[in-house]
């Protein structure tokens, strides 16, 4: 059954000018892409991009589950998230133990939203205890 | 942006998207701004066609905002300290300099002065290839205007001198006063969405939230106390660069890796030296919305959730926040990267209790002084430019009004330095890399979006045509581009659009990385690696032909 469209403003992903838009939903999908005029950064336009780059969002091969394997050789196998989770702390603990705080390092994400690299660099922080955080968009 | 937070006390853009309409001259450096910004170009084409303001632009290839300019300088790849210090000196030779701004808001004037006295316009001739009226014209049309405003990208801060570039084009607005006013300033347009916020919030090694110091006692103190740690557990050594970290993982110091939402197998300019990093280190975690190249080399793949089904903020490009918000459930069973790393120092032993993203920004605007009158309930109505010190301040247009960040402007003398590698017999070719409008770095979501991907499906070679003559190369043709690091095949475009000498390529394709042929020299202040110029030979390849 068609659900009723609605739109929910927001940001585009892909650029520093950061347009506004709201994105038309309907059935779980994005149908549509618009620019929003009540700002003073993108005045209603959007770019080619920012007005058709969204299949990615339901692309076929988004992740959709945790993944592990035992080996650089072996194959990746799904997982649990309590089990992806919990072998991910035992294993950074354990290097962290071995090696001290600065053999782990991380690369936080011009991708990412700012309250996601607030976190990535706390965890590195004041977790791990190593200032070991850059992020590839100084490239 | 290590240039202009020395010179200026902060590395973000001076001014606003909406002031470009104000400038009565713009010059644009090293940024094909209408590919890769499209919609704030749209703002300097507005100012041109409808203000009447001159456009000069330096770019070594003819680009998209070519047909609005005034003067379009194509000056040799890597030659831009050059260049820009002939405008220096030029403006001072004519008694062009603001010399009531110099006075009162600059030091170190002196030591600049006597560094361009010797980068004549016909000096700067010999390195740049541009004519040395074309250089007098440039700097009389940037120094009389009432306001003149610089915008850069990565052409020109990826450069082994790239800092020494950025702080050359902040010389010349110090000269002349146009900063802190609308219409002017020091524009760096910031690639990727978040880039901005990405530094802001502490993505980098040497500083917290707010640019605040690892070194600096006192912010460790107040980190110490806000995150409920111990003071001892936050180090004052500054961490390792991307770059280094890379070469740590070779030499045994990392061990262990952990990347969100990065794919540095596509990004990082030297792309088997990553490789090989990355097989060394002991665990490696990768956390990102699809299965990319790096992700094909970790122990364990995080599933994030996309934009569209999370909520935050980004900062663009002029210090702006603006909210994301939710419209969809996440995929299957990926979570927003926030709640993965909340979950996940749970598991380590932390307490972080965020019922949503809004809860981690409170946090952060009580340790972070210029995103500390921000909450995601007064950014409902819109974007506020940072600083943003009290809930009752509006934001902040524009940087360094009547005082700069670090109180006194710092001019500094540059040197020119030649690119780290120029052509020679064997690798005749200066290749110069970018990106192109429909797909994005490394493209892992533009490629996936079919409309997109069918729009500019593979890679090319840009090439002009006397060089293309010169060695047999025809429109359309498969082409082998060889550096001293690795070889790649390209599609041959044959057009002027590149300067003879100077072949182009992109960067979005993990077939063709054309990462693999740029060199890992660095620049030794901002550490960005140099991807704009390497030396490459080109040959022409005969396909075989399936009967
Ligand atoms: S719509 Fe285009 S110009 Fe605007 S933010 Fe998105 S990619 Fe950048």
């Amino acid at each position: 059954m068609l659900t009723a469209e609605r739109t929910v403003p927001t940001t585009c992903p892909y650029c520093g000018v950061g347009c506004q838009m709201d994105l038309h939903l309907q059935d779980g999908y994005i149908f549509r892409v618009s620019g929003r005029f009540d700002n003073q950064v993108n005045y209603g336009n959007l770019c080619v991009k920012g007005r058709f780059g969204y299949d990615f969002v339901h692309a076929p091969d988004r992740l959709g589950a945790p993944m592990m394997r035992a080996s650089r050789d072996a194959a990746f196998l799904p997982a649990g998230w309590d089990e992806a989770l919990d072998h991910t702390a035992q294993r950074l603990e354990a290097v962290r133990q071995e090696f001290g705080p600065d053999s782990i390092a991380f690369l936080a994400s011009a991708k990412c939203t700012n309250e996601e690299n607030y976190l990535i660099q706390k965890l590195a922080r004041g977790i791990v205890g190593t200032n070991n955080v850059d992020h590839c968009a100084r490239l | 942006m290590a240039g202009l937070a020395t010179t200026l006390g902060s590395g973000a853009m001076t001014n606003s998207i909406s002031d470009i309409v104000d400038a009565e001259v713009l010059f644009v450096i090293g940024s094909n701004t209408t590919e890769a910004h499209p919609v704030l170009s749209l703002q300097m084409k507005k100012a041109v066609m409808e203000h009447g303001a001159k456009l000069i632009l330096a770019d070594p290839r003819r680009i998209g905002l070519t047909p609005f300019t005034h003067l379009h300088l194509r000056h040799r790849p890597g030659s831009d300290v050059a260049l820009v210090n002939a405008m220096g000196h030029v403006i001072l030779a004519e008694g062009l300099e603001n010399r009531e701004f110099v006075g009162a808001r600059t030091e170190n004037f002196e030591d600049y002065r006597a560094s361009v006295e010797e980068w004549t316009p016909e000096r700067a001739e010999q390195i740049t290839g541009v004519r040395a009226q074309d250089i007098v014209e440039a700097a009389r049309l940037y120094a009389r205007a009432e306001a003149s405003a610089i915008f850069w990208a990565m052409g020109i801060t990826q450069h082994t001198t790239g800092t020494d570039n950025v702080k050359s084009l902040a010389n010349l607005a110090l000269l002349t006063g146009h900063i802190g006013r609308p219409g002017t300033g020091c524009n760096p347009l910031r690639g990727q969405n978040n880039v901005q916020g990405a530094c802001d919030m502490g993505g980098l090694p040497n500083v917290f939230p707010g640019y605040q110091a690892v070194s600096d006692e006192s912010v460790r103190m107040k980190f110490a106390k806000g995150w409920d740690v111990p003071l001892d557990r936050l180090s004052p050594k500054p961490g390792l660069t991307v770059t280094e970290i890379m070469d740590g993982a070779l030499s045994g110091d990392i061990r262990a890796i952990y990347i969100v939402g990065e794919n540095p197998m596509l990004s990082d300019p030297d792309l088997h030296h990553v490789e090989k990093a990355l097989r060394e280190v002991d665990f490696l975690v990768v956390q990102d919305i699809f299965f990319n190249e790096t992700a094909l080399m970790a122990d364990v793949v995080l599933p994030g959730a996309s934009f569209a089904e999370k909520e935050g903020t980004y900062t663009n490009t002029e210090r702006r926040v603006h909210l994301i918000r939710k419209a969809l459930e996440p995929r299957g069973e990926s979570k927003p990267d926030w709640v993965i790393l909340t979950e996940l120092a749970g598991k380590m032993g932390a307490d972080w209790e965020y019922e949503r993203a809004s809860s981690v920004f409170e946090e952060l605007a009580k340790l972070t002084p210029s995103y500390a009158g921000m909450s995601h309930h007064r950014l409902e109505s819109g974007g506020i430019q940072w600083p943003c010190p009290s809930a009752d301040h509006p934001g902040t247009p524009i940087l360094h009004v009547g005082k700069f960040a670090r109180g006194k402007g710092l001019f500094s003398a540059i040197e020119y330095i030649e690119p780290a590698e120029m052509p020679d017999d064997e690798y005749p070719f200066i290749l110069s890399t970018g990106r192109i409008l429909f797909h994005w770095h490394g493209g892992t979501m533009t490629r996936r979006s079919p409309g997109l991907d069918s729009l500019a499906p593979e890679a090319e070679l840009e090439i002009h045509p006397d060089d293309a003559l010169a060695i047999g190369l025809e429109e359309g043709q498969l082409a082998q581009v060889t550096s001293r690091r690795g070889s790649i095949e390209a599609r041959a475009v044959v057009t002027r659009r590149s300067p003879p000498g100077t072949v182009f390529m992109n960067f979005h394709f993990a077939e063709a990385a054309a990462n693999i042929l740029t060199p890992k020299h660095l620049d030794p202040q901002a550490k960005i690696p140099e991807y704009k110029v390497s030396a490459v030979r080109v040959d022409p390849l005969v396909e075989s032909v399936a009967s």
